[in-house]
């Protein structure tokens, strides 16, 4: 907290709900009512709650498919290179871009390097690895986020967001509990 | 998505037994399988302190028999010529085969939409990782100078050579080396939730901040559901053509060659149904007494032992189709030596070998057509014992038999493993149950998140999937 002004230390708003049905009630009302930066919280994933907030947009394929094909193109022409160029070796008069033979460790290259993007992407896209955040301030959270309960922030980035309209449309809906989230 | 959640509920006109038993929710299945893990160190069930006891004491037979390996040298395993490649390569490919049941479940029933994988899927990709460490075993001890595995790879260094691009043993490297990594990854992010929950509900302090930096922070965002399921799909996309090519690899180590018996094509797709075979046996092999010790009836129903029980006998019959293409193929190319290679297995020095083979991986296991049998946990338990031993026949016979009698009569020679070979193997076994022992008390065995979709609280917010 800082001085006078709480607003601007505030990360969101955070309600907890019981059911996924109420959950995604309380994004539609949250929608309706102007707010865009919503997050939710499920023990696993919901693809309603994702259709909901519109989530659909992952760029994990896109830099899994650039490292799959990085990979490929380093391993062949390194296979290249070292073979034909590098360190020739004649045997029998056969071609020294024997690239048939090179196909297996290439393909191996592209599942490595799109497996390795696959996994890491997916984490810096999400901001991981992170420690702390505000969310594990609630008490309620921690012990029901990664097990019966459905959670839904409104966070203070909002354009529209006032903790206080905030608060009065997430109370009447329903929820165990709002609470307000600090930096 | 086809994914039949209606299963759960036991609507399916099949009427087969249900995935979940019923009267789950989330949270029970939550703190059933967190349970397992967050117990008291002082409360390890005995029967973990016996088996590790058992696993660790294996490990230390293991150390000793490397140990006198490197002081001694290679000699001290039975290969030699004509036979140059004996109990290590048949125990590679042995271990590395039945990693691969783990890959097939995780990765190519996720892309299938097999609901029924999910509460076997975590345990299955942990063999995979533990097989494959100690599969990699075997090629390093077996290179004679152990202490420099890196000129395998290709690094610049005083040699001033490469690698050979163009040798099947290459290719093994990258394919094993790959495999090894990526299933360490799709692991460890399939883990991450779990991780999370285990850091949520943890109650030791240590505990708590183990599982908290092992988890990286998750918190259950949808925000991070999107990316990571886009990311576990795509992993489990890149792992199916992956665990194909290992074993087509493997088998290229041998059809690449010039030796009767394996030069032929029908190996990588033999190789590969082969070692789904084996992995399938060596998930129920762990699975089935996993089961009563740690009460998990209701996540490992009579279902998946069903339909586990179903893919070994398939890929069982395919095993079976590759050995009479096998002596087909002899016979129909005319070549003496191939022919001779096929009579030598049926009747030569190693004819008992053969013949236990083909009673272990082809007649026992016809026994699965009957779904008495498939449901009786103690004979689906000794059916996948005998093709644990069956497939590693299966190696010697390709492997021994194929090398002691090639062309030249004056080059014959008999194998057999020494000691040394025995405490290896045995020594591998007490790794793998080790790492597998530590795994089931420190880590999820069952994977939580995904046992929450089954539960009808989840099903019901899938709505529309029927």
């Amino acid at each position: 907290m800082h001085g006078t002004h709480p607003e601007p230390s505030l990360h969101g708003v955070l309600a907890e709900f019981r059911t996924p049905d109420e959950l995604l009630a309380a994004i539609e009302s949250a929608r309706a009512a102007g707010y865009t930066k919503l997050d939710a919280y499920t023990p696993y994933p919901i693809e309603k709650v994702l259709d909901a907030l519109d989530l659909h947009h992952s760029k994990v394929p896109l830099l899994t498919l650039g490292a799959a094909i990085f990979g490929a193109v380093a391993v062949f022409s390194f296979a290249y290179w070292a073979s034909a160029i590098d360190y020739p070796l004649n045997i029998g008069g056969r071609p020294l871009n024997s690239w048939p033979a090179f196909i297996p460790a290439t393909f191996e290259g592209a599942v490595f390097h799109g497996g390795l993007a696959a996994a890491l992407g997916m984490l810096v896209l999400n901001g991981l690895p992170r420690p702390h955040h505000p969310v594990f301030e609630v008490k309620r959270f921690v012990e029901h986020a990664s097990k019966d309960g459905y959670f839904l922030l409104v966070e203070a980035e909002d354009p529209q967001f006032d903790v206080s309209a905030v608060r009065r449309l997430l109370e009447g809906l329903g929820p165990v509990e709002v609470n307000d989230l600090e930096n | 998505m086809s994914i039949r959640f209606d299963d759960v509920r036991g609507a399916d006109p099949i009427a087969q037994p249900p995935v979940l038993a019923p009267g789950h929710t989330p949270a029970s299945v939550t703190e059933r399988i967190s349970e397992a893990v967050t117990t008291k160190l002082t409360k390890t069930p005995k029967w973990w302190l016996g088996g590790f006891a058992v696993g660790f004491a294996l490990l230390n037979v293991f150390l000793f028999a490397v140990t006198n390996l490197f002081m001694t040298g290679i000699g001290v395993w039975g290969n030699n010529i004509p036979v140059g490649w004996g109990w290590d390569i048949i125990c590679f490919v042995w271990w590395i085969g039945i990693g691969h049941a783990g890959t097939l479940i995780s990765a190519i029933l996720l892309l299938l939409r097999q609901s029924w994988r999910n509460s076997i899927n975590r345990f299955a990709e942990a063999m995979t990782v533990f097989a494959v460490a100690c599969a990699g075993m075997y090629p390093i001890l077996h290179l004679g100078r152990p202490w420099l595995p890196h000129w395998l790879l290709p690094l610049p260094g005083t040699l001033g050579m490469w690698p050979n691009f163009r040798s099947p043993l290459i290719w093994d490297v990258f394919a094993v080396s790959t495999y090894a990594t990526i299933s360490i990854v799709f692991w460890y992010v399939g883990m991450l939730p779990d991780l999370a929950t285990l850091r949520d509900h943890a109650k030791a302090r240590l505990a708590r901040f183990a599982y908290g930096m092992a988890a990286l922070g998750w918190r259950n965002s949808s925000r991070h559901w999107a990316n990571y399921e886009v990311a576990s799909l795509l992993l489990a996309g890149l792992s199916t053509p992956l665990v194909l090519s290992v074993h087509s690899i493997v088998s290229f180590d041998f059809s690449v060659g010039i030796v009767p018996g394996w030069h032929t094509t029908v190996f990588p797709p033999y190789f590969v149904a082969g070692a789904v075979f084996a992995g399938f046996a060596m998930v129920l092999t762990l699975v089935l007494p996993l089961r009563p010790l740690f009460k998990l009836h209701d996540f490992i129903t009579e279902r998946h032992l069903q339909n586990m029980a179903k893919v070994m006998l398939t890929t069982g019959l395919i095993v079976a189709y590759g050995y009479v293409l096998e002596i087909w193929a002899a016979f129909y190319s005319g070549n003496e030596f191939e022919i001779f290679m096929v009579l030598n297995r049926f009747t030569g020095p190693y004819a008992t070998q053969y013949w236990l083979l083909i009673l272990l991986n082809i007649a026992i296991p016809q026994l699965l057509w009957l779904k008495g049998i498939r449901s009786n946990v103690w004979a689906l338990w000794a059916i996948s014992m005998c093709i644990n031993v069956g497939m590693w026949l299966e190696r010697f016979v390709i492997i021994v038999v194929s090398l002691h009698r090639d062309y030249v009569p004056s080059n014959w020679a008999m194998y057999s493993g020494t000691k040394f070979d025995v405490m290896t193997f045995v020594g591998t076994m007490g790794l793998f149950l080790t790492l597998l022992l530590l795994f089931i008390r420190f880590l999820p065995a069952l994977n939580m998140f995904e046992m929450r979709i089954l539960t009808p609280e989840a099903t019901k917010a899938h709505g529309e999937e029927k």
